[in-house]
């Protein structure tokens, strides 16, 4: 079809045309491509620019190893930047993008930096931007100038700002054993744990099974590989006992076996189908793992090491045996180890001439020099690539002899290829059984580092373990047919030659150089870390996967240590980089839960205005007409002093405490006595933290002998009960009490106003209202429209007021039952504001004021702390710190100008002196229709010695300042007469 | 050694970069020194450097049990900012404001502060006069602190879900312009090698193994690399506080060691220009110049002293990231790492002279350690200078915790994990 | 993390809420004893290595458990009710 498909072979169907753009060309490819390969067979040789340099970048690997060739992918308005085109299984209508190139790929005007080389060698940045230390460039203004350039020329791909509209989902999974990985190893260990009757997942990265069975030449129990792994697949698959993960990369491994993997799940499609995610995050948790993750191709570093065309060899040759395409037409193939002279019989085998063969050593085994007879092409032995020439495809490589780690010039000469297959040897995938918590293991003779000794449950297998050979790797029990060859690499990483000829590249995507990392030991920062932190080696898209060997082992050398001293870096997840729509899966677009009240939809049907507390929605208001919140509010508030009013109290937490010592214990949660309540009254009960600092408050109820029923706040109702199975199990087991949340099996609604009796005599059966039946702090029980009704006067707006509950399936229907009953006195329903405008009335405090800083003390709460028991926190709420003089307290403040208050403003003596002295803050404000003033109350330094003084408000964010006068906190009625009469 | 400059650079440059001096020396320990610092990470190494510019103490060790920086100086989201809500919080860390603000040039090495804004979000009337109390607050003590609407909001963070269908809808936020992000592992090198000019040894792969005694008094530390002496021992250790104040025996403290965990993104165009926090839970994210998005959240939740995370933590995160900016979801997430942070029992840091005489400790920073860096160590080398504390670290003494003197910016009492 | 909850079984992490350091007794409530309550509120051992620590099952059966678990592997070594260990250590 093009110039670098090849005849015939390959693992793709050739039948299937599929066709993509790339920077808005048409191009097309087969079923079985990947972009990097479809991209390949089209003659594309430079995919992407280099972070730094913007150096022309083609295809360097053929997996999740890839640095050089990423670009994003658009689907419609969406972009997913920094792709791999190695990854990236073609579809119709694929549409990519490259990256970091301005104005194209082919002419990039950041390439000028690649001039100054030398200058912006690692740390650059460090060193200047300084800026001038006077004039109006000082401080930190120049360097910010500079920034926003540099900040520009920086990043990578693309994102944008359109919110995805994908769906992603999680899933959980349980297994006797997990497979990572499909390769020869792999499969051998599902198939071994699948006929022991276990519970099997195989996770494989890829679209397809098979790791290196689909390019590898070997022949297993007599069959090719490729018909092995094909008959293998369909066993696994007819198993009733495995599960086969394809595009799911096994990323994470977090405590006891647990493990995080992303399967990308409609990627490779044009469009999903229907309740498709597009990723789904798997967390698995497996007795056993099988880590058969394979090992990535070092590649060797030399002066233009990255020229379009150089590409690791397994990569070249996977190319050519799985996809049918030639990264060149005349290739040179450069060695240190045996596992090239593979690549170099596939390449040959699909089409590709091989012009020479050049290895580091001087001798090879007899299996090497088999396949380098059946390569044809050149054999240099003893020999070194000193440099690689042309921009944007690689033109020809210079040759030297090269022993014992010196290059000679005589003998120098230049070969003519378009490509160069590089093998640097292997580095065994260990990244998840670091992630596991061990250091790893370097081996001198396979110049590698080996997978340490398991720190959780997990056993190692193939390449990932240093077996490098599909024998060694299926683990023995196959008769397998393969060249014989010694994948012990020669200990040389890079070709240095006298005369400095370029550069020569350690990481590709982030442009470290050999230079980089000398200079770096040359300026101390030697250890592994450091040399990483310094020139960013390894912190790419790419992790190093490619480069931290090489750069440990050339920062090594510099510093004349072995390898095996030089340490190395600890991996941590992900081991390739996993959307962060996956990882939030279903909370994406569905953030937190909402919690509703039994009469929200009532509330809805009614003009209430939402408003949000923790997860709870509750009316703030019920608009009518085009009123402001404030008019709302005060209307509201009024007819509760003026008539009645109703709110929805269904989100106070409730908490049944029940057992014959729930008395007793309820005498040590609270300040204040509960064990004396007498059955069928309620009272106001503060608890403290052990620190002596309030923590919450509410009623509780007491409804027989042994059971009381306690309310909390809305905003700490779970903590109060985390509080209370704290103490009933870690600290007093011995009392005999249980606790449940009740919050959701009741609806409640507080009816308050001078006519709430009236209107509750209208529809309540079975039990008597008036002052003796049900006196201030009484429940009563009885029936409301049918349905039973639990009802305590209590007050919190001050007014005569009942808290009526219900089953929660009931809420509506009594509260429609109290509208009606409520109708012949206008029976008003209000929102959170008019209620808090209330409370502000009656100087009563909420979480504004209990914020976990003041004392009871502060809240003039001091008469509730019983003298007669201990609770928690009375042995802590007398330290010096508690009663200290220069506390907050709280007051009431009234504004003298008539204008609002805000919350959240400072209270300060003077407003002429700069900085002002803050002395306090507004916790809440209203207007207040009772006493016709803008209110609030503060916490202020001196509390109730300053009553009666003038003072300031000073709320410079919203530019607001004026005099207030600092009043007694109870504004309305502070005798109690409306409430109690 | 020389300055660092522009000038510097391209002269180097022209000598293929052959002539750089190590940035910082690498000394044998001397058998005694006036003071020893042990931890270098950003704390340590901003002592010694302020102990050797602001009192002249030169003869003065570093002691480092790994490579420098290797702790929470280099494992944060890289935040600067002072926007507290108590006084003695607002007036420490806008000390430390102001220092970062003259940094890069006073260290001869670009920290790369970067005053970009740090805004933190709000989305209930309620807590937006939180936000107002706390600007306030800070305006009221010097400080620079705006509100901003939603509207204000929407306009300077693209791709912020300000609509009124999300979940926590966007009110306005507390912006503090004067704030931003720096280079992490740049403030370690920058003070180690502004330490080192003055004379301070800086002794790597040298752990502390145990206190030299004389009574009560601490004279000196045994470490890997042998015994050395000091005439005072200064402790600035984070998360390994625990484990350095038993070897003097000192077994109590009210500090717990928690792991968090941070994130990194894949290098990305500009897409986020300020820090940016949640007020729907818990996050903060900004963009690094390399282009990285770095962002993290909550703690573990639980003590350790490993310096790795749990998989129920990332999700929450994750899912926090995404109620703030849908568009996040086809961005990857590259690298995490976990931190082990010494969390107090109010949230608030101890820099103190004691508890034994001859020591000094400095501690309990939470996740607030990487701005404080420079009045930390400021206010550690006075303290360490003078034998009494500065004005700005007065309030945070060790015994305040006895004594009721709280400074608990959260308010969430003694329970380390909600600070 | 895999927490063994003797009630519900193993069970992930994430149903789980840390409830702090174990091995602190809480004086008696009636104790003036000032500094015993300071110290309980306010110090912690802060082990590096197996610490005793309470969990509560919070996303199941509420129960809390004492545990024994490394601060430096997160391993779990032992689990029981914390009611029982409170009991044992009040007989002891």
């Amino acid at each position: 079809m093009t110039a670098h498909r090849t005849q015939r072979g390959g693992r793709i169907d050739r039948s299937r045309i599929i066709r993509f753009t790339f920077d808005g060309t048409a191009m097309s490819g087969h079923s079985g491509d990947t972009l990097a390969s479809a991209l390949m067979a089209n003659g594309i040789s430079v995919v992407g620019r280099s972070f730094k340099y913007h150096r022309p970048r083609g295809i360097f690997a053929a997996g999740i190893d890839e640095p050089n060739a990423l670009v994003t992918v658009i689907r419609g308005k969406l972009r997913e930047p920094n792709v791999p085109a190695t990854q990236i299984e073609i579809y119709d209508g694929l549409t990519v993008e490259s990256q970091n190139r301005f104005p194209s790929l082919s002419f990039d005007v950041g390439a000028i930096n690649g001039l100054a080389g030398n200058l912006f060698a690692a740390g650059f940045y460090y060193k200047t931007f300084m800026g001038p230390v006077v004039g109006p460039l000082k401080g930190t203004r120049f360097w910010m100038f500079c920034e926003q350039f540099i900040r520009r020329a920086a990043g990578l791909g693309r994102a944008g700002y359109e919110a995805d509209t994908d769906r992603y989902e999680k899933m959980f999974a349980f297994c006797d054993v997990l497979v990572v990985g499909s390769g020869p190893a792999g499969l051998a260990a599902a198939q071994r744990a699948a006929a022991e009757g276990k519970r099997v997942i195989l996770a494989e990265q890829d679209g397809t099974l098979g790791g290196a069975l689909r390019w590898r030449s070997a022949t297993i129990d007599g069959q090719p590989a490729a018909e092995w792994l094909d008959t293998t697949e369909a066993e696994l698959r007819a198993a009733g006992n495995v599960t086969i993960l394809p595009r799911t990369t096994v990323w994470g491994y977090y405590d006891d076996n647990q493990f995080a993997a992303l399967e990308r799940v409609t990627d490779h499609k044009s469009a999903p189908a229907i309740g498709e995610p597009r990723h789904r995050q798997w967390t698995i948790r497996a007795k056993d793992v099988v880590l058969a993750t394979g090992a990535f191709e070092r590649p060797i570093v030399f002066p233009g090491n990255d020229r379009p065309g150089i590409l690791l060899a397994g990569a070249a040759a996977r190319y050519a045996a799985q996809f049918g395409t030639l990264p060149g037409r005349r290739v040179a193939i450069f060695t240190n180890n045996d596992s090239a002279y593979e690549a170099a019989v596939a390449l040959r085998d699909a089409g590709a001439e091989i012009a020479a063969i050049v290895d580091l050593r001087a001798g090879i085994s007899p299996a090497a020099r088999d396949l380098a007879r059946q390569a044809g092409g050149e054999l240099l032995l003893g020999h070194a690539v000193t440099n690689a020439g042309g921009t944007k495809r690689l033109r020809e490589i210079d040759v030297q002899p090269f022993a014992g780690g010196t290059i000679t010039d005589r003998g120098k000469r230049s070969i003519v290829v378009d490509c160069l297959a590089v093998s640097g040897g292997w580095s065994p995938a260990i990244h998840l059984a670091s992630q596991a918590g061990a250091a790893p293991v370097w081996d001198e003779a396979l110049q590698a580092f080996l997978p340490p000794a398991p720190s959780q449950r997990w056993t190692g297998a193939g390449a990932f373990a240093g077996k490098f050979s599909t024998a060694d790797a299926l683990g023995g029990e196959f008769e397998v047919d393969e060249a014989e060859i010694d994948y012990a690499p020669a200990p040389v990483f890079e070709i240095r030659p006298a005369k400095k000829s370029g550069k020569s590249f350690v990481d590709f995507q982030h442009d470290v150089t050999a230079s980089d990392i000398r200079l770096a030991n040359r300026e101390g920062f030697q250890s592994v870390e450091h040399l990483k932190r310094y020139t960013t080696l390894g912190m790419a898209t790419d992790q190093g996967k490619t480069s931290n060997v090489p750069g440990l082992a050339i920062m090594a050398a510099a510093r004349g240590i072995p390898i095996s001293q030089a340490g190395t870096t600890r991996f941590r997840p992900p081991f390739s980089a996993v959307s962060i729509g996956s990882l939030a899966a279903d909370t994406h677009g569905h953030f937190k839960p909402e919690r509703l009240t039994p009469m929200h939809d009532w509330h809805m049907q009614h003009g209430a205005r939402m408003y949000s507390a923790g997860l709870w929605y509750r009316p703030m208001i019920y608009g009518a007409g085009g009123e402001t919140i404030e008019q709302a509010y005060v209307r509201e508030a009024a007819a509760v002093r003026e008539s009645v009013g109703i709110v929805d109290v269904s989100t106070l937490g409730k908490i049944a405490v029940q057992g014959p010592d729930a008395g007793a214990f309820l005498d040590r949660v609270y300040t204040n006595m509960f064990s004396t309540l007498p059955v069928m009254k309620a009272r106001y009960g503060l608890m403290l933290r052990e620190e002596g600092i309030a923590f919450d408050d509410g009623t509780t109820w007491r409804l027989g002998e042994h059971e009381f029923l306690m309310t909390t706040t809305t905003a700490n109702a779970g903590k109060v009960m985390q509080h209370l199975e704290y103490y009933l199990d870690c600290v007093w087991p011995d009392l005999r009490v249980h606790v449940t949340s009740v919050t959701d099996e009741w609806a409640g609604g507080a009816v308050a106003g001078p006519n709430a009796r009236k209107v509750l005599e209208v529809c309540v059966d079975g039990t008597a209202l008036d002052n003796d039946a049900l006196p201030f702090m009484g429940i009563v029980r009885g029936e409301i429209a049918g349905a039973p009704v639990l009802i305590c006067r209590l007050s919190f707006s001050g007014e005569l007021a009942y808290e009526v509950y219900c089953g929660a399936g009931h809420g509506t229907h009594v509260w429609d039952a109290l509208m009606a009953a409520g109708k012949p006195f206008a029976i008003t329903p209000y929102g959170l504001e008019a209620l808090g405008t209330l409370r502000i009335e009656k100087g009563h405090v909420t979480g504004a004021e209990i914020d976990g800083r003041t004392s009871p003390r502060d809240l003039y709460l001091d008469w509730m702390l019983s003298k007669k028991k201990p609770y928690i926190g009375s042995a802590m709420v007398d330290r010096e710190g508690l009663v200290a003089e220069d506390r907050v307290r709280l007051v009431g403040i009234v504004s003298l100008d008539d204008r609002p208050l805000n919350g959240g403003a400072h209270i300060v003596e003077r407003l002429e002196d700069e900085p002002r002295d803050s002395i306090g803050h507004i916790t809440a404000v209203c207007y207040s229709p009772a006493l016709g003033k803008y209110i609030g109350l503060a916490l202020v330094k001196g509390g109730k010695t300053r009553h009666g003084q003038r003072a300031h408000i000073s709320d410079p964010l919203r530019n607001r300042f004026g005099p207030v006068e600092i009043v007694s906190h109870h504004f309305f009625d502070p005798e109690g007469s409306r409430m109690h009469g | 050694m020389a300055e660092y400059s522009f000038f510097s650079l391209l002269k180097n440059a022209f000598n293929g970069n052959e002539d750089w001096k190590p940035a910082w020396r690498k000394p044998e320990p001397k058998p005694s020194y006036d003071v020893i610092v042990i931890g270098g990470g950003g704390h340590g190494l901003s002592t010694a450097y302020y102990l050797a510019k602001e009192h002249g103490l030169t003869n003065v060790a570093v002691l480092e049990k790994g490579y420098l920086g290797s702790g929470n100086i280099g494992r944060n989201t890289t935040i600067v900012r002072s926007n507290y809500l108590l006084p003695d919080n607002i007036r420490f860390y806008e000390h430390s404001l102001k220092l970062w603000e003259n940094l890069s040039h006073d260290l001869n090495y670009n920290v790369m502060f970067s005053q970009r804004g740090v805004l933190n979000l709000a989305h209930t009337p309620a807590q937006m006069d939180e936000h107002a109390r706390r600007g306030n607050a800070m305006r009221h003590e010097g400080g620079d602190a705006v509100l901003l609407g939603r509207e204000e909001v929407a306009k300077m963070v693209p791709g912020l879900d300000v609509s009124g269908s999300a979940r926590f809808p966007v009110h306005g936020g507390l912006l503090q312009p004067r704030a931003g992000t720096a280079r992490h592992d740049a403030v370690a090198w920058g003070y180690a090698r502004g330490a080192d000019r003055r004379g301070v040894d800086i002794l790597e792969n040298c752990e502390v193994t145990g206190f030299l005694r004389e009574g009560e008094r601490v004279v000196g530390v045994t470490t890997t690399r042998g015994e050395i002496r000091a005439k005072k021992v200064a402790v600035a250790v984070a998360g390994s506080t625990g484990r350095v104040m038993k070897l003097a025996g000192i077994e109590n403290l009210p500090i717990e060691s928690h792991v968090l965990q941070a994130f990194v993104s894949e290098s990305l165009k500009p897409l986020i220009d300020q820090v940016v926090t949640f007020g729907g839970g818990h996050l903060y994210v900004s963009q690094s110049d390399k282009g990285g998005l770095v962002f993290g959240g909550d703690l573990d939740g639980y003590n350790t002293y490993a310096q790795r995370g749990n998989l129920p933590l990332v999700e929450e995160v994750m899912s926090e990231l995404l109620a703030m900016f849908p568009m996040l979801a086809r961005v990857r997430l590259l690298r995490s790492w976990g931190g082990v942070m010494d969390m107090s029992m109010d949230g608030s840091p101890i820099i103190t002279t004691g508890p034994l005489p001859g020591m000094y400790l400095n501690c309990g920073w939470c996740y607030g350690g990487f701005k404080a860096t420079p009045a930390s160590g400021w206010c550690f080398a006075h303290t360490i200078a003078r034998d009494a504390p500065h004005e700005f670290n007065a309030p945070f003494t060790l015994d305040r915790f006895h004594r009721g003197i709280l400074i608990d910016e959260k308010g969430s009492g003694a329970t380390p994990k909600w600070h | 993390m895999l927490i063994p909850c003797p009630y519900c079984g193993p069970r992930d992490l994430s149903e789980f809420t840390y409830q702090g350091d174990a091995t602190r007794v809480r004086p008696d409530p009636g104790s003036t004893d000032q500094a015993a309550w300071n110290a309980y509120v306010y110090d912690r051992v802060n082990t590096a290595g197996d610490h005793s620590e309470f969990w509560q099952h919070s996303g199941g059966c509420r129960a809390h458990l004492r545990i024994v678990r490394s601060t430096l592997t997160h391993e779990v070594k032992s689990v029981a009710y914390a009611r029982d260990s409170i009991h044992e250590r009040s007989r002891a």
